[in-house]
């Protein structure tokens, strides 16, 4: 090794230096030691997520597409033409009146989206607006961990709240008692509601990060051209951070769609093909909640449909998810 | 020979009165478009400018010189009260405006800001169409008519030079143009609401030198029609576009005076240290 004896030489002139410090050869140190140890423990933590998610795609395909000869897998008993086509979800019924077409669910899981979309996604962009706009450094002090709090509240008691507040003392006495409308005890609407409060921290805070993000170059650019501060907020600002407020969209929907405990509670009961968010609705994810706490015989259709219906949900999440990622990596480009 | 000319007439306000009558708001030649009188500038409670007096003349390109942190962008973001979105500023004194104290309680800043338009260092066209960008400003003034916007918009990039350039691609976007270009368009786009002042805060300073000549044969064609007031780091740029400089040292108007004069024979010590480059 050429280099060490370079090192000797400028050894030997340096002050207070031994051969032995200054030696470019790979010798054994604890240092070097704890170095590799950190870097595996580092590694295996990632690939911990991979794996986890590698078997849960696992596990969901064995289950619900293709099982080894003894066992049978949900697409082998039942089409997937049924799956996609037929209207009725009834695996709670005997056996010759089962079906299991999946379009209940996806509806009931699309109205809590919808309702949760129609509420949270205008109130957060406003918040993410007054946040990053309008809002004091002191309001925003105050502000803030009020919005934490919202989203640190566990999703359950979402779920309390709306079946006894949102319905007895609100949605039945506008729909039914002024309206005439007939409201279920669980139904889409009070469901959806939660749903879109949950989110709203959520839009609040990604949205109000890509809003202060765009460069104050060009708010100042706009007051120069008599701007109010209105006019800078909803022409300049929103519409720059765009695609990034659009990626916030995504990633809160996302949300919606996986959100389980709130709708098992507030909405959940017999898989309605209907987009009257007055009536009860089944989700996809409180269906998988209503199985697993049900009784459920081991290696039935019916337990085979959960992987199934767990599928269509990790599949229509991580295609939401891979938009919102292609949006943000889009938008970033424009500031560099 | 333009210079000279263009001194004598400072030399002369009167002589030149009769030509001075423009379409616009056209105070007689000598009384000064925008006045400064002791003017003190807080951020908070840290000073950044102390005891201003100063006039900027109608008409005429004045540029402020001086080393980095001097006050002069401080200044210069005073006139069209820009510095008002910091949080804790504070300005004492007046700043006058054809007369009018624009730190008064019952003035607009809106309508002040469309009065006094501004060019920054750094381009910043927003992320729309070019013609979006120039219609901006005429737009949020309550300008809908399409063929009205359209004029402005072609009247504007004529008068920044960009017109020939752009002309084909309007609804391109605007941060697709080169860094000149783009400069360019900011400077279209503050015409487009047809100011009296236009302030500029060296907005040559980040571009190639055949772009800063562009920009500086358009600042000499601007001043037939505006007040122009410039920061600028580049001694040279101040000398040939220029007819009066202020130099500006830690907070303080040094001096102020013609532009030949001050770079040919500067009556302050400091001055001169600074010019011949000293230090700064």
């Amino acid at each position: 090794m050429p280099g060490s004896q370079n090192n000797k030489s400028v050894s030997n002139d340096g002050p207070n230096r031994t051969d032995g410090v200054l030696s470019l050869r790979r010798r054994f140190s604890w240092t070097h030691v704890r170095e590799q140890v950190i870097q595996w423990i580092l590694f295996c933590c990632a690939l911990l997520s991979v794996l986890t998610t590698l078997s849960i795609i696992y596990v969901l395909i064995t289950e619900s597409v293709y099982a080894l000869p003894p066992h049978t897998a949900f697409f082998q008993e039942v089409s997937l033409r049924e799956f996609f086509t037929e209207t009725r979800w009834t695996p709670q019924y005997a056996e010759e009146q089962q079906h299991y077409g999946i379009l209940p669910l996806v509806t009931g899981t699309f109205l809590i989206t919808g309702i949760s979309a129609i509420i949270g996604l205008p109130v957060g962009l406003l918040i993410a607006v007054y946040l990053s706009e309008y809002a004091s450094p002191s309001a925003r002090k105050w502000v803030k961990p009020v919005l934490e709090i919202l989203a640190g509240i566990p999703t359950v008691v979402y779920g309390y709240f709306a079946i006894r507040f949102l319905t007895p003392m609100l949605i039945v006495p506008i729909f039914e008692n002024w309206l005439g409308m007939t409201v279920y005890g669980k139904n889409a609407l009070a469901g959806g509601i939660v749903v879109g409060l949950m989110i709203i921290p959520m839009v609040a805070s990604l949205s109000e990060d890509v809003m202060r993000s765009v460069p104050n170059s060009l708010r100042e650019s706009g007051y120069a051209l008599g701007s109010t501060k209105f006019d800078v907020s909803a022409k300049i600002v929103v519409p720059a951070a765009l695609s990034g407020i659009f990626a916030s969209f995504l990633l809160a929907l996302s949300r919606s769609i996986g959100e389980t405990m709130a709708v098992a509670i507030a909405s959940a009961g017999f898989a309605n093909l209907t987009l009257n968010p007055l009536a009860q609705i089944q989700t996809m994810t409180s269906y998988i909640v209503d199985v697993m706490t049900g009784e459920v015989v081991s290696g039935s259709t019916v337990e085979k449909s959960l992987y199934a219906v767990a599928l269509v949900l990790f599949i229509i999440t991580m295609i939401m998810n891979l938009i919102s990622q292609w949006v943000l990596s889009r938008y970033r480009e424009v500031y560099q | 020979m333009a210079l000279v000319k263009r001194f004598t007439q400072f030399v002369n306000p009167q002589g030149d009165g009769s030509n001075a009558q423009g379409p616009e708001v056209a105070p007689s030649l000598g009384t000064p478009k925008i006045e400064t009188r002791g003017m003190n500038f807080f951020y908070g409670t840290k000073q950044a400018l102390y005891d201003i007096n100063l006039q900027i003349q109608s008409r005429a390109v004045t540029a402020l010189i001086g080393p980095s942190g001097c006050g002069k962008s401080t200044y210069l973001r005073s006139l069209n009260r820009m510095n008002d979105i910091i949080e804790g500023t504070r300005v004492t004194g007046e700043v006058l405006l054809d007369g009018m104290d624009i730190y008064s309680r019952d003035v607009d800043v809106v309508s002040l800001r469309k009065r006094v338009g501004m060019v920054f260092q750094k381009s910043t066209p927003f992320p729309k169409s070019i013609f979006d960008n120039i219609a901006f400003g005429p737009r949020i003034a309550g300008q809908t008519n399409k063929s009205e916007l359209q004029g402005i918009v072609e009247r504007s990039l004529k008068q920044a030079a960009l017109w020939n350039e752009v002309k084909d691609r309007l609804k391109e976007s605007a941060m697709a143009l080169s860094g000149g270009q783009q400069q360019r368009l900011c400077i279209a786009r503050a015409l487009a609401t047809n100011p009296e002042v236009i302030l500029m805060d060296e907005p040559a300073s980040a571009l190639d030198p055949a772009s800063t000549a562009r920009i500086e044969d358009l600042i000499f064609e601007l001043k037939q029609n505006y007040t122009i007031v410039i920061v600028t780091h580049n001694m040279q740029q101040a000398a040939r576009i220029s007819e009066m400089t202020a130099f500006f040292c830690v907070g303080r108007l040094v001096e102020i005076g013609q532009t030949k004069q001050l770079f040919t024979n500067p009556t302050q010590k400091e001055t001169e240290d600074y010019i011949t480059g000293r230090f700064g």
